[in-house]
Formats: C-alpha cells, sequence, structure tokens
C-alpha cells in the first residue's frame, strides 16, 4: 500500500482494495516501525488517526467520498490542530495543545482525509536542515547522515521515506521546495494568497504560504484542490476562483517558453546538479518546449534583501509568546519583565534568537529606513525583475538547490553559509510567485530538484509542466532503500 | 556593520529575550555577521525606487462591523500558563 500515489490509494478505497482503517493502520505501524530512524513526526495522533478513517470508510460506503476521503496524511507542526500538540518545532509550545484548528486542517477534516501526526521542522520554520527544532534533527531517508532540508524537513522526510502518502508544509523562504529536492519529492509553493494563513503559526507574514508536497505533481494538484481557497479569516487571502487544478495536467507543452536565468546557473552552484538540471531541460525540448536565456539581475540581492524582511516580520509575529497567554512560562519569575524575558530566553533556541534580534534591530529608531525600507526597495527590483521575464516567458527554470543533501552538523555553526541554502528560492517568495521542486535525479545517489517558478496564480500551469515531465521521467518513483 | 558587546545587550533588551553572559560574544559575532551580509544591500541606489510591502498589490479588505464570533474564552485560558476567574495572571505590575 506504501508505495502507491495518493491517486492511486483514492481509486484502490473507492474500489474497496482496502479500507481506509486498513491503510491508516498500515501508515501507523510504519511510522512506529521506522520513524526512528528518520525523526519525521513531532506527535502521531493514533487514536482520532483511526477513528478519522473510520467516519472515513462510512462515508465510502455510503458514496459520499472524495478524492481525498480516507487518504492519510501527515501536517506540518506548524498548522494548529485542534486537541492535538501544536509545537512548531519550540520548546516555547512544547506543551500547547491548539483550541481551534488552522483553515488548511479543517478543509481537509472536511474532505475526510485522516491526520496521521505533526510532522518535525525548524524551530518556527526558521532553518534550512531541520536542525533547529527542539525535538532533534530530522534525518534524510536516502542517507540517515545527511540533512533532508527545512524548514519542512519532517513533511519531506515522511513522504520519502513512505510515512505518509503526502504532507503539508509551509514556504517562507524555500521551506517546501528545498526539503522537497533534499528529498526527491514534488513539492509546491502556492502564489501569496492562495492557500489560507489562518491559524498557520506565523513566521514572515509577507511571505508565508503553505502548500503540498507529495510523491507527484497529480497528488500535488489534488491536494492543492483542498487546500486552495478564499478565506475571510485571512486579511490577505487571495479573492479569486480555484480551478480545478487536476483538469489540465496532461496538456501538451508544445509551444511553452521555459526561461533560464543565467544567474541560476553561475558560481555557487554544484556542478553535478547543473547537469541534472541541464538534463531536465533537454527533456522539456523533446516534450515541444522552446528554451530562452533570461536575466534576473537582482539575485544577488534576493538573500540580503530576505534577511532584513523575514526577520523584521519575525520580530514582530514572536512578540506574542510572551509567557502570559500561551506557551512556556519561566519559573518564579521576579516582575513582569522578568517574566517576558526568562520566558523568551528560555523558550526559543538560538536560531530564533538570531533573527528576532536581527529584526528587531533593524526595525529600532534610526535604522529602520536604512534596512526595513532599504529592503523593501529591493524587493521591489527583484519582483520587476520576475515581471520583465513574464513577458517573454511562460515558465522559468533552474536548481532548487546549490547542491544535493548536506551532512548533518556540516553547517549548523555558520548562519550565513545555511542561508545560501536558499539562494536560488527565496526570490520568489519575495515577488509572491508560485513555485514547485520536482526530482531530477541524483547526484552521489543523492537526490537533486528542478524549479520551476511561474507567474502569479498560475499553479495549474505549473502543475501541467511538472506533470507532464514525470510521464516521460521515473526519478519521482525512486525509493530510498531502507524505506521500500 | 559589527556591533559591540553592548549592541547585543541593548538590543536583547529591546526584544525582551534574556541571554546569559556567556553567549554574548557569540551572538555579537553571528549578528554582525548577519549585518555584514545583508550591507551588500547597499551596492545598489534605490532613491527612486518604492518600498514593496505586499507581494499582491491589494488593499486591506474590510467588513462590517458586527458581532462574528462566539466566546471562546474558556477555551482560550485552557492553555494559559496561569489565569484566574476569566483574567491572566503576571506578577504584580502596581504596588
Amino acid at each position: 500500500m506504501h508505495n502507491k500515489t495518493l491517486s492511486e490509494l483514492s481509486a484502490a478505497l473507492k474500489a474497496g482494495e482496502f479500507s481506509s482503517t486498513e491503510l491508516t493502520q498500515s501508515y501507523l505501524n510504519r511510522i512506529a516501525e521506522l520513524d526512528t530512524h528518520v525523526n519525521a513526526y513531532i506527535t502521531v495522533s493514533d487514536e482520532s488517526a483511526l477513528m478519522a478513517a473510520k467516519a472515513a470508510d462510512q462515508k465510502i460506503a455510503a458514496g459520499e467520498a472524495g478524492p481525498l476521503t480516507g487518504i492519510p496524511l501527515a501536517q506540518k507542526d506548524i498548522f494548529c490542530s485542534k486537541g492535538v500538540k501544536t509545537s512548531c518545532g519550540s520548546k516555547m509550545l512544547d506543551s500547547f495543545v491548539s483550541p481551534y484548528n488552522a483553515t488548511v486542517i479543517e478543509k481537509f477534516n472536511q474532505a475526510g482525509s485522516v491526520m496521521l501526526g505533526k510532522t518535525n521542522m525548524d524551530e518556527f520554520a526558521m532553518g534550512s536542515s531541520n536542525e533547529t527544532s527542539f525535538y532533534g534533527a530530522v534525518k534524510n531517508p536516502w542517507n540517515t547522515d545527511k540533512v533532508p532540508g527545512g524548514s519542512s524537513g519532517g513533511s519531506a522526510a515522511a513522504v520519502a521515506a513512505r510515512l505518509a502518502p503526502a504532507s503539508t508544509g509551509t514556504d517562507t523562504g524555500g521551506s517546501i521546495r528545498q526539503p522537497a529536492s533534499l528529498c526527491g519529492i514534488t513539492g509546491l509553493k502556492p502564489t501569496y494568497g492562495r492557500v489560507s494563513r489562518y491559524g498557520m503559526i506565523a513566521f514572515a507574514s509577507s511571505l508565508d504560504q503553505a502548500g503540498p508536497m507529495t510523491r507527484t505533481a497529480e497528488d500535488a494538484a489534488l491536494m492543492l484542490n483542498c487546500m486552495a481557497g478564499f478565506d475571510e479569516r485571512d486579511s490577505t487571502s487571495a479573492q479569486r476562483e480555484v480551478p480545478d487544478y487536476t483538469a489540465n495536467l496532461s496538456d501538451s507543452l508544445d509551444g511553452l517558453t521555459i526561461g533560464l536565468p543565467k544567474e541560476y546557473f553561475g558560481e555557487g552552484l554544484d556542478a553535478s546538479v547543473g547537469k541534472a538540471v541541464e538534463e531536465a531541460i533537454a527533456e522539456y525540448k523533446k516534450l515541444g518546449a522552446t528554451v530562452k536565456e533570461i536575466s534576473l539581475p537582482n539575485t544577488h540581492l534576493a538573500v540580503p534583501t530576505y534577511y532584513v524582511v523575514a526577520p523584521a516580520e519575525c520580530s514582530s509575529n514572536l512578540s506574542r509568546f510572551d509567557g502570559v497567554r500561551f506557551g512556556y512560562r519561566c519559573d518564579d519569575p521576579i516582575d513582569l519583565e522578568d517574566l517576558y524575558k526568562r520566558s523568551r530566553g528560555e523558550g526559543f533556541g538560538s536560531e530564533v534568537k538570531r533573527r528576532i534580534m536581527i529584526g528587531t534591530y533593524a526595525l529600532s529608531a534610526g535604522y529602520y529606513d536604512a534596512y526595513y525600507i532599504k529592503a523593501q526597495q529591493l524587493r521591489r527590483l527583484i519582483s520587476d525583475d520576475f515581471k520583465r521575464a513574464f513577458e517573454e516567458v511562460d515558465v522559468i527554470m533552474g536548481p532548487t538547490a546549490p547542491e544535493p543533501a548536506f551532512g548533518l552538523g556540516e553547517k549548523s555553526d555558520d548562519p550565513i553559509t545555511m542561508y545560501l541554502s536558499d539562494i536560488y528560492t527565496i526570490a520568489a517568495n519575495l515577488a509572491g510567485l508560485p513555485g514547485m521542486s520536482v526530482p531530477a535525479g541524483f547526484v552521489n545517489e543523492m537526490p537533486v530538484g528542478l524549479q520551476i517558478i511561474g507567474n502569479y496564480f498560475d499553479e495549474a500551469r505549473l502543475l501541467n509542466v511538472a506533470h507532464r515531465y514525470q510521464q516521460v521521467t521515473d526519478w519521482h518513483q525512486h525509493a530510498p532503500a531502507q524505506f521500500k | 556593520m559589527s556591533l559591540t558587546q553592548d549592541d547585543v545587550k541593548k538590543i536583547a533588551h529591546l526584544a525582551r529575550l534574556s541571554i546569559s553572559d556567556a553567549d554574548i560574544p557569540s551572538y555579537e559575532k553571528e549578528l554582525s555577521n548577519i549585518l555584514g551580509l545583508v550591507e551588500q544591500m547597499n551596492a545598489v541606489d534605490t532613491s527612486d525606487v518604492s518600498p514593496m510591502a505586499h507581494p499582491l498589490d491589494m488593499a486591506q479588505r474590510l467588513r462590517e462591523d458586527t458581532v462574528t464570533e462566539e466566546n471562546h474564552r474558556d477555551d482560550y485560558q485552557s492553555v494559559a500558563p496561569n489565569v484566574e476567574k476569566g483574567l491572566f495572571l503576571v506578577p504584580q505590575v502596581i504596588e
């Protein structure tokens, strides 16, 4: 069962080949047996999963099943889930059992899917290796001495290790695409505002976006059909129709114009990764696409700009963790200031504290214009680069990450080197554009992802472009030996 | 941009974060390195560029000024560290 894709599972459930209860139990057994090697889950919700599976089986029997009814899924532990611990990978929320559901969780519940548990992640989604989690690093299923990427590392590893058929992630600077690339799965970050942020613990509110992490583009389309849509509870939710993302998956790519930004193939890119991406582009030419070299001249400014915008927004968002209303509180505070400072000092890990401090500094009196306004001006330039490019091309392609998965501990002592892991993904967040990572080969037996960036709200085309590639390649079908 | 240890202490205070004296030198170094990275921004003249606050040019949506939520006080206080009679308890602020 565990090697079937989400769409195959959906068909099998409807055909009565097995029940959702059997399927859910089989995944719970796999998690119990194998997750010790990966550490993908923070919480496994056995009981509620089996209850949801039973309810799904009744729906299926009554002929009321939708495509996700009875499908077990793993949810990133950033989505508030009622009655289930929601930690965001932090000691700060280690004892937090959410009193309400995020809209994303609510939508999956309504679709009748089954939540297997909550996946491990970098603390408050701040990291590119999953090593900043309070619950310990996630290991890459392809080689457990290597990182899975981050921040949605648990979600990526769970899908790669067949400990869930699909999962959710969030992407603020690459946190869906980079771990998808490093774990050899398919990940989609939709356009900013496409999926509701309600109940998704905020990191950087003008960048955060949730999306699916799956084995195939077809599965990602099924997931996005459920996740996308306007939500009045999210003030930046996009008021736009949601198309059926599965409808155009098989459209021909004849006449598609692919832009290759020369800045994505220069210094800093591992040569073997570059070669894998070039081979993927060659496949697209065979599928009828034409290729055009383009320039995104402000690419090199994306990382510096991001490390002002994201920390500034994080310092503001994380001020809510004050030891008063929810989350960790220090012992025996002597006064209110001591309560705030020690609750936060003891509850947050070092990367979160670094980013809060950078953000606090960038927003402080006398520095606001030099840092925050300057970063917003550069954000405009970065965004304008893409606008110009999309006048000439339909999609942009390049590597998702500059190299395959690196070793655990290899970069954890040097924040700057770690930040450069997201050098190709951050710009799409600053511009608000949708982006995908699709498995495109292996380098030294570790997976490599092809990144596809699309125009605003053009997710259906991204999924079509990814799906057609997956019809002629089998990179997405490979499974790590230990988890076959 | 290089921060001093006093800068680090001041920023930590503004952010209401207790950090131990032993950790200050590493914060001094790491925060200075990050600010060094960020300073690459200054290579570009942006004097005529309007700041982009939001990825989609959209106005803030308004709604009718009516009650839309039910009372969830008990639920929401059930996760608080210390409450009494519907109030959040903190150390005494006013003598």
